[in-house]
């Protein structure tokens, strides 16, 4: 299994790797460069052109791309025009906060999927079943920014339960245990929506998943041996339509990208998400292209995660 | 001459592993396997699940890369071929073993049993559809089946379906792999009885693969017995049934039920008789690697694997 | 005491299909003694894996009437906690596929000692573990301490089976249902498993039911043989008589369409048309008329009943009477054209 585990870490080095040169490519082929916006327009071309000169920017792309690299595996991900300050040290506060949302997110989802899935793939068919499946097929005609707004609007200014924006009350000590509240209680309301949302694709899978494991030959051994039904469901059927669950864990965290960078744009939640919009719209190149970066590393991350997930629950790929 | 004579013929899967996943080994699926059918005949291809028989037969077909050895087939070697449309090819067809999985379930009876003649033989829409009439008047089935589907039949009528397509291009050879096992008893006769019917009425060589002696015996002229990728023992049917010399040989027949169960208590003597033998005697029969030694004439026509002696 | 374990009367089994009951099983009755092999011979389609998941309760949507006493007491209407304590215990079940039929998350030694662990919850672990140990030696598996520990996809068809059984047998069952347990086997495996089958059943003066399409395995395993067709029996009978003096058209027929012996090179014998689905089977008269249209209408009963012919040999219907194959005759007229 450790082979299983190394070679697919090898594997997901080259990915990595095309992922960097496609994020450089893109960043070569937006207008301008690094000065484009830093510059007074009333400044010498010529002397522009030695600044180009020295900063590099001239040089062919394989030796900007080299440059790029190493000063990104040394955490130097360049300036951000816009705060005046070093890309790295932008993301890594908001890296903590989207970090958190997402945690939440998560587990709020899975608190959602597990029993509903598991509910109405056991009584598939009947009314509970109907209601659940309506839920989902609901969820999935509901593009997330629209619902997050109306939640927004319903939850944050209607009912006034939930703070409308930011990821903690200003002018509370850091540690403090008011200063935590105040962080779950703005994380709260964009997990919830976020979550309501995505859930369905997993209340769908374990729905399939158990209807599945319950024709299997081995559920109708266990009940041959005389285990109750409420046993067969516990240690036969779900644990094996869990398996999968478990490891679609990975693919869940590519999905919630996608997911944080709406949610934290309408709740103006200061995270990766809102700091790639931010960027996009401000044309700040060089956080952009960061950030895509880290996502695109997520991402394949993610799914190494997966792989390795299922090389460990399931015993048929763990010992061969 | 004879239709098809296999010669030394070796199928090896490589094994990868290893953090680069490159090749640290192979499996010696098909391990120097030599034997010739004469025409119009039937020869038997018998072994447990993994001797070897399947890929054996998909080796001689195309449908397996030969690692070394010949396979000629009419006097030609095949190994040479690469293309899967050289007219050799169109002579030498395939039955399967499951009728329920080995037709494309979407398509018509008439586009199945086609399929072949869209390969070799440019036809228009009218001639090939009266050529697919009688392929199935052929096989006992009506030509209106034609439009239907496959699920539209019983396991039996699939199989049937799966030979029309085989005989559409009046091929010399059939390979039969395992063609009754997922059928009822019933319907196994019906097939095997139709199977020796073509035979006679269009000069048919069979190659027929099983595990099954009992349809082997029923079936077969010559019988090659394969283990672990090599022949153990090779002959007639008299010579495999009423003598046979390996214990691997022995081993198998023994097994077989008797379906007369007043036989039953000295089947079970026999039986046990065998397996002492098996477990006394085994590395005189086997090689350190557990595999059958090299074959050796005891007769004209019956082979045994048998060590060198002295 | 009586030997009996098993009475079935008059078992109805029905599916329901688009709004309509359909019996796969229609008025079987049958019983099964300690220690006695019962082969129940059929095609796919006759309703004997049917009639077996009737007896172990495994239908969950099925329609089921008639009486199974299973040792004097009922078991179709039984409260599913009552039903619970037998299946596994008293009786047990063994499947055609080994592969499937076993978790493949749970480790051998998890899925014995469940079987175990349901029946005898004061079982401590360690003794768990001997049990189990205990049951693969009995089932012939060579190293029982490193089996343990093993997925199903670690072992050899063989092996799989040979779990199969050791559960099976677990809490030494007074009846064990085999449904095809060796049909996925190689021949010399099939061979070990059924003679383990026997001396099981031997030591453990078990009931046994075999469900098989394979006649060779009735002739080497059967006490007495129950033939079923469309959902009947149509023909019961200890194991000799069976094959020796089969009666029934459809035993006949199956009896001549395997390869035997001295058959060889002969034409098998074909029976006409096909199995009829469970939609369309024939409910009124003789359900294999249609397949033997050469016999007169009136062989046939209109209310086909099984009748004892000799004692213990039951037939269905009275077309036997006048039952002959159509080959028969071609060569009777033949012989009487030379003469």
């Amino acid at each position: 299994m450790w082979k299983f585990i190394v070679r697919r870490l090898l594997i997901t080095m080259p990915q990595v790797v095309l992922l960097s040169i496609l994020v450089f490519i893109m960043a070569q082929l937006m207008p301008g460069d690094a000065l484009s916006g830093l510059i007074d327009p009333n400044i010498d071309p010529s002397a522009i052109e030695e600044q180009r000169e020295k900063l590099g920017l001239n040089d062919p792309w394989y030796v900007q791309y080299k440059d790029w690299v190493t000063s990104a595996i040394q955490g130097d991900l360049g300036q951000s025009f816009r705060f005046k300050m070093p890309v790295s040290e932008l993301i890594g506060q908001r890296l903590v906060n989207t970090f958190w949302l997402s945690l939440a997110t998560l587990i709020i989802t899975y608190l959602i999927a597990i029993p509903l899935g598991i509910t109405s793939g056991r009584y598939n068919d009947t009314l509970r079943d109907q209601l659940i499946n309506g839920y989902t097929y609901i969820g999935f005609a509901t593009p997330l920014f629209i619902f997050a707004l109306v939640m927004l609007w319903a939850f944050g200014y209607g009912l006034g339960w939930f703070p409308t924006g930011g990821s903690v009350d200003p002018g509370l000590e850091p540690g403090s245990f008011a200063y935590i509240m105040s962080k779950v209680n703005h994380i709260l309301l964009p997990a919830i929506s976020m979550a309501l949302i995505t859930t369905v694709n997993t209340v769908q899978y374990l729905r399939s998943e158990i209807i599945d494991t319950k024709q299997k030959d081995f559920v109708i051994t266990a009940r041959a041996k005389g285990a109750s039904e409420s046993r067969v469901y516990r240690r036969h059927i779900f644990r094996n339509s869990l398996l999968p669950i478990a490891a679609y864990f990975g693919f869940e965290i590519t999905g919630l990208i996608g997911g944080t960078v709406f949610i934290e744009t309408i709740f103006s939640y200061p995270g990766m998400g809102l700091l790639f919009m931010e960027s996009v719209l401000q044309r700040d190149y060089s956080v952009v292209t960061s950030v895509v970066l880290l996502f695109g590393i997520a991402s394949i991350l993610g799914a190494l995660l997966s792989d390795i997930i299922l090389s460990l629950v399931d015993p048929r790929i763990r010992i061969k | 001459m004879a239709l098809l004579e296999v010669n030394d013929l070796k199928v090896h899967f490589p094994i990868r592993g290893g953090i680069l996943n490159r090749k640290i080994g192979a499996i010696k699926a098909v391990d120097g396997v030599s034997f010739s059918i004469e025409r119009g005949k039937t020869y038997g291809l018998v072994g447990e699940s993994g001797s070897g028989k399947t890929t054996t037969g998909k080796a001689i077909i195309g449908l397996n890369h030969i690692t070394s050895g010949t396979v000629k087939f009419d006097g030609v070697d095949l190994a040479g071929f690469t293309s899967k449309k050289s007219d050799i090819r169109k002579d030498i067809q395939m039955i399967f073993q499951d009728p329920y999985s080995s037709l494309n379930g979407r398509k018509r009876v008439l586009d199945i049993v086609a399929e072949p003649l869209r390969n070799f033989e440019n036809l228009t829409k009218t001639e090939e559809k009266k050529r697919v009439q009688e392929l199935l008047e052929q096989v006992g089935l009506s030509p209106e089946s034609i439009i239907k589907y496959p699920h539209q039949f019983s396991g039996g009528q699939r199989q049937r379906i799966g030979i029309a397509r085989a005989i559409a291009l009046k091929p010399k050879l059939i390979i039969a792999d395992e063609p009754v096992s997922a059928l009822d008893v019933s319907v196994q006769a019906q097939v095997l009885n139709f199977m020796q019917d073509i035979q006679k009425d269009l000069n048919l060589t069979y190659l027929f693969i099983s595990h099954d002696l009992g349809i082997v015996k029923h079936m077969c002229d010559e019988i090659g017995i394969m283990y672990k990728g090599r022949y153990v023992e090779s002959g007639t049917k008299a010579d495999i049934f009423n003598h046979p010399q390996h214990i691997y040989t022995k081993r198998l027949v023994a097994a077989i039920p008797d379906i007369n169960p007043v036989n039953r208590q000295q089947q079970k003597v026999y039986r046990e008789e065998v397996e002492k033998e098996y477990q006394q005697n085994y590395n005189d029969y086997f090689d350190q690697e557990g595999l059958a030694y090299t074959l050796r004439h005891i007769s004209d026509s019956h082979l045994v694997a048998l060590p060198q002696k002295g | 005491m009586s030997n009996n374990i098993l009475e079935i009367k008059n078992l109805k089994t029905s599916f329901r299909i688009n709004d309509d009951y359909y019996a796969a099983v229609d008025d079987v009755s049958l019983s099964v003694n300690k220690n006695e092999t019962l082969a129940i011979v059929g095609e796919s389609g006759s309703g004997k894996s049917a009639l077996a998941f009737s007896i172990m309760g495994l239908h969950t949507k099925a329609k089921i009437d008639g009486s199974i006493q299973f040792k004097g007491e009922d078991i179709v209407h039984i409260a599913a906690g009552k039903l619970n304590k037998l299946r596994g215990n008293d009786m047990a079940m063994i499947f055609q596929d080994p592969l499937t039929a076993l978790n493949p998350l749970m480790t051998v030694e998890d899925q014995i000692g469940e079987a175990l662990l349901l029946h005898n919850r004061q079982l401590s672990k360690t003794k768990r573990k001997e049990r189990v140990i205990h049951l693969l030696n009995q089932v012939g598996i060579p190293r029982p301490e490193y089996t343990c520990e093993q997925y199903p996809h670690q072992l050899s068809g063989g092996m799989r089976q040979r779990v199969m059984i050791a559960i099976a047998i677990a809490n030494k069952p007074e009846l064990l249902i085999a449904d095809e347990p060796t049909t996925a086997l190689d021949v010399t495996i099939q061979a070990q498993i059924l003679g383990l089958m026997n001396d099981l059943k031997e030591q453990m003066n078990t009931g046994v039911i075999l469900i098989t399409h394979d006649l060779g395995v009735v002739a080497e395993m059967a006490d007495r043989v129950a033939v079923m067709y469309a959902g009947q029996i149509v023909e019961i009978a200890d194991v000799y008589t069976l094959f020796q003096k089969p009666l029934h058209p459809y035993t006949r027929s199956l009896l001549n369409s395997i390869p035997a012996e001295d058959s060889v090179h002969d034409k098998l014998h074909v029976i006409q048309g096909i199995v009829p689905s469970l939609q369309n089977l024939p409910r009124e008269g003789c359900r294999f008329k249609a397949r033997i249209p050469w016999i007169s209408e009136d062989a046939h009963e209109e209310n086909p009943e099984l009748h004892e012919v000799t004692p213990g040999h039951f037939v269905r219907c009275t077309c036997y009477q006048q039952f002959y194959f159509p080959e028969e005759k071609v060569e009777e007229e033949s012989s009487h054209g030379t003469s």
